[in-house]
């Protein structure tokens, strides 16, 4: 009984931190001051997602959110990743594996 | 044995969620872009672990156990990857390192040089 009263109290205080730090982060992805701040705080808001979706699990006893924690972080994770070669495509107008010192590792000589 | 796992599992909760909330603190006040990174960067494996971590324990279920734990490595795996990635994208793209950098193995990458 106590166990589960304990259970249920850190549940509301881990879901009221996890409240103030998606503020913490939307500022940030407000304020960034390059693009790539931005994605920085776009990444941690899926983190922080994935940490509020594992809490509501455990609050409402569903276990498919789970599921759901799993392709978020798979889709965080690929969009993390094209966001970054946005970055290096729209900076240079060519793509990172590209560039000379790459090409002449696997190249003829 | 409930009784205990119920205790462990708000622990794990709690830190998780502690955790998180420092990591965001520290991308709101450090002063650049890889400073920042760092602290985001951990959020993920350990504040989003450790939140799992609590479901799983508290489940007292297999499948339910093994979908946290699958995803607890999955974001151990791709955390790091991701970035390095971004970071290695924004110092091509010149963004500026903090002045107070002192070791800078990139000196002489750039993509408009090379």
């Amino acid at each position: 009984m106590s166990g589960q009263f304990f259970l249920s109290v850190s549940e509301e205080l881990a879901l009221a931190l996890l409240a103030l730090a998606l503020i913490f982060a939307i500022v940030r992805l407000i304020r960034g001051p390059s693009v790539a701040d931005r994605v920085v705080a776009l990444d941690l808001l899926t983190t922080l997602a994935i940490s509020l979706i594992g809490v509501t699990a455990l609050r409402v006893g569903v276990s498919l959110l789970l599921d759901i924690a799993v392709a978020l972080c798979l889709v965080g994770f690929v969009s993390t990743i094209a966001l970054a070669r946005f970055l290096l495509l729209r900076h240079g107008g060519r793509d990172d594996s590209t560039r000379p010192t790459s090409v002449k590792v696997g190249g003829k000589d | 044995m409930l009784e205990l796992s119920n205790y462990i599992s708000g622990a794990f909760l709690i830190i998780g969620a502690l955790f998180s909330l420092t990591a965001t603190i520290g991308v709101l006040r450090f002063p650049d872009l890889y400073t920042r990174l760092h602290a985001a960067a951990k959020a993920g494996p350990v504040g989003a672990g450790f939140v799992l971590l609590a479901v799983a324990i508290a489940a007292f279920d297999a499948a339910t156990a093994l979908r946290a734990i699958v995803g607890i490595a999955f974001l151990i795996l791709t955390a790091p990857v991701a970035a390095h990635l971004l970071a290695r994208a924004a110092y091509l793209t010149d963004v500026p390192p903090d002045t107070l950098t002192k070791v800078n193995d990139l000196e002489n990458e750039r993509l408009s040089a090379g």
